[in-house]
């Protein structure tokens, strides 16, 4: 029997078992939502705005593990998708995003929405597609999903003109996918793995350095087994973060521009460092020419394009994460003899490490009058007791979170690290809750950010996506403010938001509920009560708004060379952390 | 230092964009570029001519395998090659000059393939220095318009197989 393209579209999505579907309509796309209205196994949210649409399927992807898919029409529609495309590509997530294009007689005419989409989109999507045959669909949906989810993950778009979706062909759905040009190495070279782990047995000064890999290989229980089978401390990039335990002694914290002086001390004075799944971002090695001086690199990814992109790399392995790491771990077994020499200098390292994480802890000076943002990060940790999962926004928000809430377990975090895409933490919380309706979402939002994807209020409440977003309200772009007060003599260009809008008055508007605290013993009963809320929630915490981010590498400097909060304003009132 | 990398691409509709486009997007250099059909209609070939330090073309060889469209990436630089270029070479030739002219050619197996009362237009086939050396030698006829059609390479066989 003939389908029309539509039909093959949303039969081939349920094949691909596709569970939600975040889109948008349009001319061009009118016939998926037609054939969408009888559809019961695929759920369609319809958010306010394209680009939304994309970063709720990036959450559901974070979150889930699994390829998330958005819909957009053409023209203004597809353009719009650009920014969540980009936010993908820069932290590899999976999605796969349809836009619809102008009837294939018509491309290239300057037609009414008309926009090169694939073109627009190659430099920022892992690869894309203009479908031009009805019958074509069915295979090209399901490479597009193989490769946004297979070797180093990524976004894939498929331009979808209105005569493909409308015209009929069979339908044809293939079972597997061969691609003779896309085979990425999964398993890591055994030579390779032997010299790795005969390094980290002869190693004095070893760190684990882990990122973004660890969570999409799903390698966290191979790394904790690698951590503690060696006893080798691990720092975690933002991407990583969860990645590890961070309540785990071996944890050092993250590491790089806003990491932890330990991190950054242990990596710069190593002698070894195995990097697990991360790429050496100019934000985690500073000033790349003095980055750990005297370290051997292991480094093990699934893009060998990763290694010696910025730094050299002694001994690369290219493969899936979590294999490698299981035969390195089957090959250090093996191998584990002890060395006096070498099991003492450990102890002096480890030593050594305990004195950097006391010298220079994270912390913050706590206040009873107002409210310091890192108290609210570690109220919810405590009050959730770090079971929920946790977006940002971008700027000061997301580094004290990343700072100050303990990741226990793998994809409980969503951060936009690569492109720092601002207006990206609600939208992706959304996904993440229509992934796991019933577990708690947090956005830690910034007040700037929250109005970049604001309008999808009207999603959360519609669609009972029950997110608490939790502004931290510095009434300004507060990360800006801080590079302007420390590196451009407090000239404040350009940063001040006003005390607008009222943030609960705009929840309530979009019949959310909204809370607003200004006082420390406010922050804990506002949290509890919009967790026992079941709807949306908008806390506007009116913080500090003098409050920086610390410790910090200048932007230039080296890893090592932070500076730091105060320390004569550390008085009996600090509170320190880790 | 100068790479010759040969490639075998999917021949698909936007490829030579998606490779052109990575070139530029990470500050790559493209000397040379060309694109031809193989034997096997579904698989093109092309031929880069590229430089940079040895970082640089091993990004450059890992970022081209990871395109999704590249089945092959051969780097020749230390490998025994043959590489040609043809030139189209538009030549001022009046009285004299003409004989001088076709000497030129003969003396570089150059074939003279259009000629008009003034002009003659030669052809030449070589390496990238017998060309500029042709060229260097044609110039004080005064030459009207130039044309290369950048290089192609082939690995030589082993000759102890
Ligand atoms: C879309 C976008 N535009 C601009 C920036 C640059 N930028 C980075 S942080 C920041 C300030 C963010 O302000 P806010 O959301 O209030 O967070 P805060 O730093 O105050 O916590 C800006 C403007 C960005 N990252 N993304
Ligand atoms: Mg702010």
């Amino acid at each position: 029997m003939k389908l029309s393209g539509a039909e093959i579209f949303v039969e081939t999505l349920k094949k691909e078992g596709v569970k939600v579907l975040f889109g948008y309509p349009g001319g061009v796309v009118l016939p998926i939502f037609d054939v969408l209205y009888h559809e019961k196994e695929i759920r369609l949210i319809l958010p306010r705005h394209e680009q939304a649409a994309v970063h709720m399927a990036d959450g559901y992807a974070r979150s889930t593990g699994n390829v998330g898919v958005a819909l957009a029409t053409s023209g203004p529609g597809a353009t719009n998708t650009v920014t969540g495309i980009a936010t993908a590509f820069m932290d590899s997530i999976p999605i796969v995003v349809f836009t619809g294009q102008v009837p294939t007689p018509m491309i290239g005419v300057d037609a009414f929405q008309e926009a090169d989409i694939v073109g627009i989109t190659r430099p920022c999507t892992k690869y894309n597609y203009l479908v031009k045959n009805t019958a074509d669909l069915p295979y090209i949906i399901k490479e597009a999903f193989y490769i946004a989810s297979k070797g180093r993950p990524g976004p894939v778009l498929v331009d979808l003109p209105r005569d493909v979706l409308a015209n009929k062909a069979d339908f044809v759905y293939p079972e597997t996918v061969s691609l003779r040009s896309y085979n990425p190495t999964y398993i890591g070279n055994r030579w390779q793995i032997k010299k790795a782990a005969d390094a980290i047995l002869k190693a004095k000064k070893p760190v684990i350095y882990a990122g973004g890999g660890v969570i999409s290989s799903n390698a966290s229980q191979e790394l904790k087994e690698l951590a503690e089978f060696t006893e080798i401390p691990v720092t975690l990039t933002l991407m990583g973060l969860g990645g590890f335990p961070g309540d785990h002694p071996l944890f050092l914290g993250m590491l790089g521009m806003h990491g932890t002086y330990a991190a950054n001390m242990t990596i710069h004075n190593s002698d070894l460092i195995i990097a697990i799944g991360a790429r050496f971002d100019d934000r985690v090695t500073g000033r790349v020419k003095d980055f750990a001086p005297n370290a051997k690199i292991i480094h093990i990814d699934i893009d060998p394009t990763s290694i010696r992109k910025s730094v050299h790399v002694d001994i690369p392995i290219v493969g899936d994460v979590r294999l490698v790491l299981i035969d390195l771990l089957k090959e250090l077994k093996s191998m584990k003899e002890t060395n006096e020499v070498i099991e003492e200098a450990r102890k002096h390292w480890a030593k050594q490490i305990k004195d950097w994480q006391k010298e220079h802890p994270l912390w913050y000076e706590y206040d009873d009058e107002v409210i310091k943002p890192q108290f609210v990060i570690e109220k919810i940790f405590e009050i959730t007791k770090g079971d929920a999962i946790i977006s940002t926004e971008v700027g000061q928000n997301q580094m004290w979170t990343a700072q100050f809430y303990k990741f226990l377990k793998p994809r409980t975090w969503l951060t936009s690290g690569g492109l720092g895409t601002m207006g990206y933490g609600f939208p992706a919380a959304l996904g993440a809750q229509a992934a796991f309706p019933n577990k708690l979402v947090f956005d830690i939002a910034g007040d700037g950010s929250i109005q970049m994807n604001i309008q999808e209020l009207a999603t959360a409440v519609i669609e009972r996506l029950n997110v608490k977003v939790a502004i931290l309200n510095n009434s300004c772009l507060g990360m800006v403010r801080q590079w302007q007060e420390l590196f451009y003599g407090e000239r404040y260009s350009g940063i001040d938001l006003g005390e607008v809008p009222d943030f609960v008055k705009v929840a309530e508007a979009y019949g959310a509920v909204g809370f607003k605290a200004v006082k420390p013993s406010e922050v804990e009963p506002v949290i509890k009560e919009a967790i026992k809320i079941k709807k949306p929630v908008l806390m506007d915490f009116r913080i500090d708004r003098m409050e920086k981010v610390f410790p910090m590498v200048p932007a230039g400097a080296a890893i090592h060379e932070m500076i730091f909060l105060e320390k004569k304003k550390k008085t009996e009132k600090m509170k320190v952390v880790r | 230092m100068t790479h010759i990398l040969s490639l075998l691409v999917e021949n698909k509709f936007g490829v030579l964009s998606r490779v052109a486009g990575l070139f530029s997007g990470r500050g790559f250099n493209i000397e040379a570029l060309s694109v031809a059909p193989t034997q096997d209609p579904s698989v093109s070939q092309m031929t880069i001519v590229t430089s940079g330090d040895d970082r640089v073309i091993e990004q450059i060889t890992k970022q081209l395998n990871k395109m999704i469209d590249i089945i092959k990436v051969s780097d020749f630089s230390d490998k025994d090659y043959v590489l040609r270029e043809v030139a189209l070479i538009k030549v001022s030739a009046k009285g004299a000059d003409r004989e001088e002219a076709l000497r030129i050619a003969t003396i570089f197996r150059a074939k003279v393939v259009d000629s008009s009362p003034t002009t003659y237009t030669i052809e030449v086939t070589g390496d990238d220095k017998k060309i500029e050396a042709i060229v260097n030698l044609l110039r004080p006829l005064g030459i009207k318009e130039l044309v290369r059609s950048g290089p192609i390479a082939i690995l030589r066989e082993d000759k102890n197989k």
